[in-house]
């Protein structure tokens, strides 16, 4: 396993990289010392037993938090100490566990929030309502409109958010987040609370975003979901990295079943 | 169609307002004034406070650094009092900048004590009479009568179509500022900051600049008032001023620009109306007030909160 880590962390495609990773809340060490790299185009999927240090592995590469050591790269550029909004205009975009929506928003409305950044116009340009803008807010409404309806919601645009079904609200926040136009994006249990026929649909749909050339970086406990949508996994243990490769291999691990899989089959 | 309704609705509403002077003695149209000015007070708080969900309870401090800012300028360098309006915007926005910069990314209830102090610092300054040119807790009086086109802006009926032509200039610009990409990262802003910084909103940049713009709004509605009272004072912005702009945003609906325009009429109108019962009238109107508040907290005149039929127009242009 060692020598493939370092194959990996070296790998000249590496869209994201993670180097020695290290955060810590107070006495707590969320993350230690973890390292992994997401190649350009991969489905990479991220599981461990809850409490791993997964979703903050997240929020380090989002900038929510800021790693305590450790470096995190992205497309050859270092992210630690980039605000959030700029990491997310470097490319990445990302969608949360616990679904965070605009609640009071419509359908449309959220998707675009994806699209702000690269509209202009500021409080002039709004009160005006000059052509320029109008020309933009219309760009940009066609292009949150294609992304709803890339993920099926294209017929309920004018829906306020909180009136959509559980599982519409994780497709919306994909569209929103796809409206960045990101080169990675970045699931936070994208199945999560879903039945078994959304969750069929989201596997369908985040091979379409791979095919649009996307790359992907997933946290998920469905581990149908995982072993089919993801060719590399990478495990995570109190906050430490135990495994990384291909379904395969991880499966077989005897220290992923043991801290893992093992558990979760009996629950 | 609803939309077609709103206008008929505004537009007899904008037609018997003009028509009041006409109708209403001076003291009356004087009340009307002074709503007026709440009024222009409370839609620039309306985008702090009811659009981007930011607690500010120190608007007044604002709308003290345009007043005094227009009368320095007017008594000292005798500037005439209306070519101030833009100077007295701007002082107060970077005020706001400066105070609110350190202080923006704290959540809701400390930002509000923080902007209380920063209302009893402004107010307190101006008592002390700070560089020696607020004039202390007596003001500053002699404050030239504001001219317009060489007419001399004097009557109440006067200034009743110089205030209530800037509040409808104001609706106009909010209106549409309200649907455009700025108004919708404020109600993002809103929503869930942390959901909006990670679709790549600079949140940061969005609550300093709707304070800045804000702040502005407060500081020409200053202007209006310097010039209207022709001598300002301390006790014209005190906390309970900010309270009272506080309240015409909650009760009327918060980010809701008719709800915003029926509470300045109530929160300032009613007073005027029921002052026969002198001492009892507060108590009223706070009964009011709390029942209200309880029976209905989303206002008066509630916003729909989002751009929805506005962006379908927009989206039907894109076509499905």
């Amino acid at each position: 396993m060692s020598a493939a880590d370092g194959v990996v962390v070296q790998a000249e495609a590496a869209l994201l990289t993670l180097h020695e990773v290290t955060k810590t809340f107070g006495g707590l060490t969320a993350v230690n010392g973890v390292s992994f790299a997401v190649e350009e185009g991969a489905v990479v999927g991220l599981i461990g037993p809850n409490g791993a240090g997964k979703t903050t592995v997240f929020n380090l590469i989002t900038g929510n938090y800021q790693p305590n050591q450790g470096d995190i790269h992205f497309a050859g550029q270092r992210l630690n100490g980039l605000p959030t909004h700029r990491i997310i205009m470097r490319g990445i975009a990302r969608t949360f566990q616990n679904i965070r929506l605009f609640q009071q928003l419509t359908v449309l409305e959220n998707a675009l929030a994806g699209c702000h950044y690269r509209m202009s116009g500021g409080i002039l340009a709004g009160m005006l309502w000059l052509p320029t803008q109008r020309r933009v807010e219309k760009q940009a409404v066609e292009r949150a409109m294609q992304e709803l309806s890339f993920v099926g919601l294209g017929q309920q645009t004018l829906t306020v958010a909180k009136n959509l079904s559980y599982g519409d609200q994780r497709r919306l926040e994909i569209a929103r987040a796809l409206s960045t136009q990101p080169r990675l994006l970045i699931l936070d249990e994208p199945a999560g609370g879903m039945n078994e026929q959304e969750t069929e649909a989201l596997i369908g749909l985040i091979e379409q975003i791979r095919v649009r050339g996307i790359t992907i970086l997933l946290i998920e406990h469905d581990m149908r979901l995982v072993m089919r949508a993801c060719e590399k996994l990478v495990v995570l243990e109190h906050g430490g990295k135990i495994a990384e490769g291909s379904p395969e291999q991880v499966r077989a691990d005897p220290r992923v079943i043991e801290a893992y899989l093992g558990t979760e089959d009996e629950v | 169609m609803k939309p077609r309704f709103d206008w008929i609705g505004a537009g007899l509403f904008a037609a018997l307002l003009a028509a009041a002077p006409l109708f209403l003695n001076a003291y009356q149209v004087d009340v009307l004034n002074s709503i007026g000015l709440y009024a222009l007070l409370a839609l620039g708080l309306n985008l702090i406070l009811g659009e981007a969900g930011l607690f500010n309870m120190g608007h007044a401090a604002f709308y003290a650094m345009g007043a005094y800012t227009a009368a320095i300028l007017n008594t000292r360098y005798q500037i005439p009092i209306l070519w101030t309006l833009p100077l007295s915007g701007l002082v107060a926005g970077v005020f706001a900048l400066v105070v609110a910069r350190p202080v923006v990314h704290l959540r809701g209830d400390y930002l509000l004590i923080v902007t209380i102090g920063v209302g009893e610092i402004v107010r307190i300054a101006l008592v002390n009479d700070v560089f020696g040119i607020t004039g202390g807790a007596n003001g500053i009086f002699g404050i030239s009568r504001p001219k317009l086109f060489g007419y001399v802006i004097r009557r109440p009926e006067d200034f009743f179509y110089l205030i209530w032509g800037f509040v409808a200039l104001t609706i106009f610009l909010f209106l549409r500022l309200k649907r455009s990409r700025f108004g919708r990262a404020l109600n993002y802003l809103r929503e869930d900051e942390v959901a909006a910084e990670g679709s790549g909103i600079n949140t940061a940049y969005y609550k300093l600049a709707v304070f800045g713009l804000g702040a502005a709004w407060a500081g020409m509605a200053g202007t209006l008032f310097a010039a209207k009272m022709t001598i300002i004072s301390p006790e014209s912005f005190s906390f309970w001023e900010s309270v009272v702009l506080f309240m015409i945003v909650i009760l009327g609906g918060a980010g809701s620009i008719p709800g915003v325009l029926l509470a300045a009429f109530l929160v300032v109108g009613l007073p005027e109306v029921f002052r026969e019962f002198a001492g009892a009238r507060m108590l009223v109107f706070g009964l009011v007030m709390m029942v209200m508040m309880v029976v209905r907290p989303q206002g008066l005149w509630p916003a729909r909160g989002h751009q929805g039929l506005w962006l379908s127009g927009l989206a039907r242009a894109v076509g499905r």
